[in-house]
């Protein structure tokens, strides 16, 4: 059924991608793995901005860059360029952050995701590089801390900035986008997404095709859908009161689950962009097709390819290629058991009870699961107990094997079963007649038997087969 | 040594060999001691020490650099490694850099020793040395004369015996106008032949850093051991020039352009003449000189200061009592900022933030800083145009002789207008060389040569060939040996 959007709500995303996978900073020789370390630690005379030093631009980063831009369909430019964008703030050590401004490296590019109404297609305007500024801390809370104290260990990280079109009609949609960019480029291994800081987000949101409000401070998934929910909610109850929504720059309080005014359109800064002279225009066209052939496969590629390959139902290849290592995992287990067994219990039950726990499936070996698989297709557990080892591990660790034994799950042997057939029918002699009598119940009284002298661990099904295969002879 | 005199590096050298660097260095110091002219506004406390390690080394291994020993002042625009870098602005009281200009890394590297870091214009800005936070240096043929700027202090010294050579730094003349003004030879070079790294910016698409000397030899020395590609500045470029070579005293052939819109109204009769007496001379030693029009000169200087104003304006903003230099508290950290920078700023300084933060606005920006683009661009097709006819161009330096320390401060137009005829060789990007063609009342009068660009060695053998045909170098400041 097509979505309708009764509201007319345009959401549109600007992404800051870190690339805290590249050894160093944009512009410098500064390592980036300062997330664990004291604060101005990873610094020099070029990301501190001390009078008289240059910048020198990451070719990595570049290069990163252009792959995200191609990740996401975009067009790559043949010639970029660095711009100055000036404003005063205490985080940039320069007084103007180093980014681009008419020259992006990547632009018209596009993003498919699950829409309100099946596939929905947001635009990509831009992606671009620029620097990170520093870090300001404070001693407890802003207005009682002593005073600022500025980490510029950050300052200088290399940084993407994608700019999405007003695409998504709904804070789900935004929500979809955004899993889907930090699934792309996650494939794309240029960024850590569990680092602190390596994924933040600004939003745009009109109704009605009014004025746009922008809100800024967003830093998870989630948060990006309750400070869309909450602006819709504002637009429409302002709206409705007959008032106008006026273009302004607004804060999300994460805290407290709203937005609040910044600053309108009159009070914007002017950046006077201006060509960054300390950096020459860099030809990048002669590029473009060497850094396309490192492209690794991208989610919807491997998704279309796990249902031809494996055969699977396009939910189950949706869910095992949300995650690179998710798809990895299962390419992994695949290859040793057949795909058709292996899908279930990868994208449904370990999924599932990851998602429970919410862990990823770094927790889990894949030895692990192709014992688990295995015990199970050769009977040697049941699936029920298969899924008890499963949670096993997660929740107290330990291999398959040892767990099996442990708990003493194996299947007990079909001679076992049948001894305590015999068994069972020298016993209860009353059943027995009963049974040959036409007392259909009796036979559920006798595979009750058999299955309480197993301790559960036989076949109820095989166990009944058994049964009237000794009454009937 | 009782006197000051100009030694080239050849002589400080010998004199080196028989006594020391130590002796040398310290020879220097003193003069500077009892110099009354204020060129330098931070002596190097390390000097002597630094001049006793290379005299360790004298005799075989570690020193054999082409400058062991030999003492250089340097310009406080650029960084020194422990040693107070100022620009001459009080914003940077006390700032002393953590890392060392690449130029002075090469410096270190050939054995010099730095005696200390010149006065300048405050951050490059002016042509006289008189927004200098320090105060005005003097001029050593005449205390009552500007030495010209912005790197005055470093012309001044050289002239004044304080030192043998001394690096400055050119964004529309800043070299060359104070070589002028105090009878010296200072060379801007091909923008990208040095690198800037280190050197604070004042307007980096324009400004190179230069030395200054009293010989051409010197500047070839010099030249060889800063010059060259680097890596940490984007903008230098690999270009392999051995200037010591272009050292050749023959100038046959050549082909000089002279173009008229360097003789403009204004200009100093005295200058105008000694400046066709030096082509005379050209001609005389086998060259061949031409008339050629270079239309958009007269539009050069205002493309020029909108540029340089834009680029200064975004440049001097990392100046915010944050990190280094001075500091004004205020109740947070915008108004303590802006006390800082309403205090450490001097009035060029602040002017020239405002008027390229004016231009560089929205609402301006095509107005003002897309137009001194478009201006600069055929500024440069001049140049092009010119250069693919003849070797060289000539013209006066500055349009004056040295003027009056006061007499153009309180009037920044006029002092403006006396950058006419250096900057469109920084828009341009092309290299020139200034060096004494003569006196007019006492004063050195300079003559430009003009090369295209990375075509270094052939200003330099012109240069060379006057200085070898001509005794205009051997003419020195009262005082001075
Ligand atoms: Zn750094």
């Amino acid at each position: 059924m097509a979505y309708h959007n009764p509201d007319g709500v345009m959401i549109g995303l600007e992404i800051h991608v870190q690339l805290n996978k590249l050894n160093t900073k944009m512009f410098c020789g500064c390592s980036t793995k300062y997330h664990n370390d004291e604060p101005n630690s990873h610094v020099c005379p070029v990301c501190l901005g001390l009078p008289g030093s240059l910048p020198v631009i990451n070719e990595k980063a570049v290069e990163a860059a252009m792959k995200i831009g191609l990740a996401l369909n975009c067009e790559i430019v043949p010639q970029t360029q660095f711009h100055r964008k000036n404003y005063y703030y205490p985080d940039l050590p320069k007084g103007f952050q180093t980014t681009q401004y008419d020259f992006p490296i990547a632009s018209e590019g596009k993003v498919f995701i699950e829409g309100e109404d099946g596939e929905h297609v947001i635009g990509i305007t831009r992606a671009h590089m620029e620097e990170d500024p520093g870090r300001l801390l404070h001693i407890g809370s802003i207005d009682k801390s002593k005073g600022t104290m500025i980490d510029y260990n950050r300052s200088g990280m290399a940084l993407i900035e994608i700019v999405s079109e007003p695409d998504m009609r709904s804070p789900k949609e935004a929500r979809r986008f955004l899993d889907k960019l930090r699934n792309i480029i996650e494939y794309l291994d240029v960024c850590d997404t569990t680092l602190e800081g390596a994924m933040r987000f600004d939003a745009n949101v009109s109704i009605g095709g009014g004025s746009r409000a922008e809100v800024k401070n967003i830093s998870s998934h989630k948060g990006a859908e309750r400070a869309l929910l909450f602006e819709i909610v504002r637009q429409k109850n302002l709206l409705r009161r007959g008032g106008t929504v006026v273009q302004e720059t607004r804060h999300f309080d994460e805290a407290r689950g709203v937005t609040i005014s910044l600053r309108t359109k009159e009070q914007e800064h002017d950046y006077r962009y201006f060509p960054e002279p300390d950096l020459v225009p860099m030809r990048v066209a002669d590029r473009t097709a060497k850094v396309a052939e490192t492209l690794p496969e991208l989610p919807d590629a491997k998704r279309e390819r796990f249902t031809k390959e494996y055969g699977m139902a396009d939910m189950h290849a949706k869910a095992l290629t949300s995650e690179i290592r998710t798809a990895d995992f299962y390419e992994e287990v695949a290859a040793k058991i057949d795909a058709k067994i292996c899908t279930p219990w990868v994208a449904d039950v370990l999924k599932g009870e990851l998602n429970y726990r919410d862990l990823t499936v770094e927790s889990f070996k894949v030895d692990d699961m192709v014992e688990i698989i295995e015990m199970v297709t050769q009977d040697k557990i049941t699936e029920k107990s298969a899924v008890d080892v499963i949670r096993a591990i997660l929740d107290s660790g330990g291999s398959a094997t040892d767990i099996v034994k442990e708990k003493g799950l194996i299947k007990v042997e079909d001679d076992v079963v049948s001894t305590a057939v015999l068994e069972v029918i020298k016993e209860n002699e009353a059943a027995v007649t009963d049974y040959l009598g036409g007392k259909e119940q009796s036979l559920n009284f006798l595979v009750g038997q058999v299955m309480k002298k197993t301790r559960g661990r036989a076949d109820a099904v095989q166990a009944r087969e058994m049964v009237l295969a000794s009454l009937n002879k | 040594m009782s006197k000051a005199k100009w030694m080239g590096i050849s002589k400080v050298r010998e004199s080196i060999a028989t006594s020391s660097s130590e002796e040398v260095t310290a020879s220097y110091l003193d003069t500077i001691l009892k110099s009354r002219i204020n060129g330098y506004v931070t002596i190097n406390e390390g000097a002597i020490a630094r001049a006793q390690d290379i005299d360790k080394n004298k005799d075989g291994k570690g020193h054999d650099g082409v400058l062991a020993g030999v003492p250089i002042a340097i310009k406080d625009n650029i960084s020194t490694k422990g040693i107070q870098t100022t620009c001459s602005s009080k914003i940077l009281q006390g700032y002393v850099p953590p890392y060392n200009a690449h130029v002075i890394e090469r410096l270190l590297d050939a054995g010099a020793v730095i005696l200390g870091k010149t006065n300048m214009d405050e951050f490059a800005m002016g042509t006289s040395t008189e927004s200098s936070h320090y105060g005005t240096t003097l001029n050593p043929w005449d205390h009552e004369k500007v030495p010209g700027g912005s790197s005055g202090g470093s012309a001044a010294v050289v002239a004044a015996g304080e030192a043998p050579i001394s690096l400055g730094s050119d964004t529309g003349g800043s070299v060359r106008c104070p070589a002028a003004f105090c009878g010296v030879v200072g060379l801007k070079p091909t923008y990208g032949g040095i690198s800037r790294y280190g050197l604070i910016s004042y307007a980096n698409s324009l400004e190179q850093i230069g030395p200054i000397a009293t010989n051409v030899s010197d500047i070839a020395t010099i030249m060889d051991v800063i010059g060259g590609y680097d890596p940490r500045d984007s903008t230098s470029i690999k270009q392999e020039i051995t200037y010591q070579d272009s050292l050749v005293d023959d100038v046959t052939g050549l082909k000089i352009g002279v173009s008229d819109e360097y003789f403009a109204e204004g200009i100093d009769e005295g200058v105008e003449k000694s400046v066709w007496a030096a082509i005379q001379k050209f001609e005389d030693m086998g060259a061949t000189w031409e008339k050629i029009s270079m239309p958009h000169t007269k539009y050069a200087l205002a493309s020029y200061y909108i540029i340089a104003m834009s680029e200064a304006s975004s440049n001097l903003a990392r100046f915010d009592g944050t990190r280094h230099g001075l500091r004004e508290e205020g109740e947070n950290w915008h108004v303590m900022a802006s006390r800082t920078r309403a205090k450490g700023f001097g009035e060029e300084v602040k002017r020239r933030i405002l008027l390229g933060t004016y231009a560089l606005s929205a609402g301006y920006h095509d107005k003002y800083y897309l137009k001194a683009l478009k201006v600069r661009t055929l500024v440069k097709q001049d140049f092009d145009k010119a250069l693919s006819n003849v070797d060289v161009l000539m013209a006066p330096t500055m349009p004056t002789p040295a003027f009056k320390i006061g007499e153009k401060i309180e009037d920044p137009l006029a002092l403006y207008l006396t950058d006419v005829n250096t900057v469109p060789i920084n828009l341009a990007g092309v290299p020139s060389i200034s060096m004494p063609c003569g006196l007019v009342d006492g004063l050195p009068v300079g003559l430009q040569i003009i090369g295209n660009h990375f075509d270094e060695s052939t200003i330099m053998r012109a240069a060379y060939s006057f200085e070898q045909n001509t005794d205009h170098l051997a003419k020195r400041p009262a005082g001075v040996e």
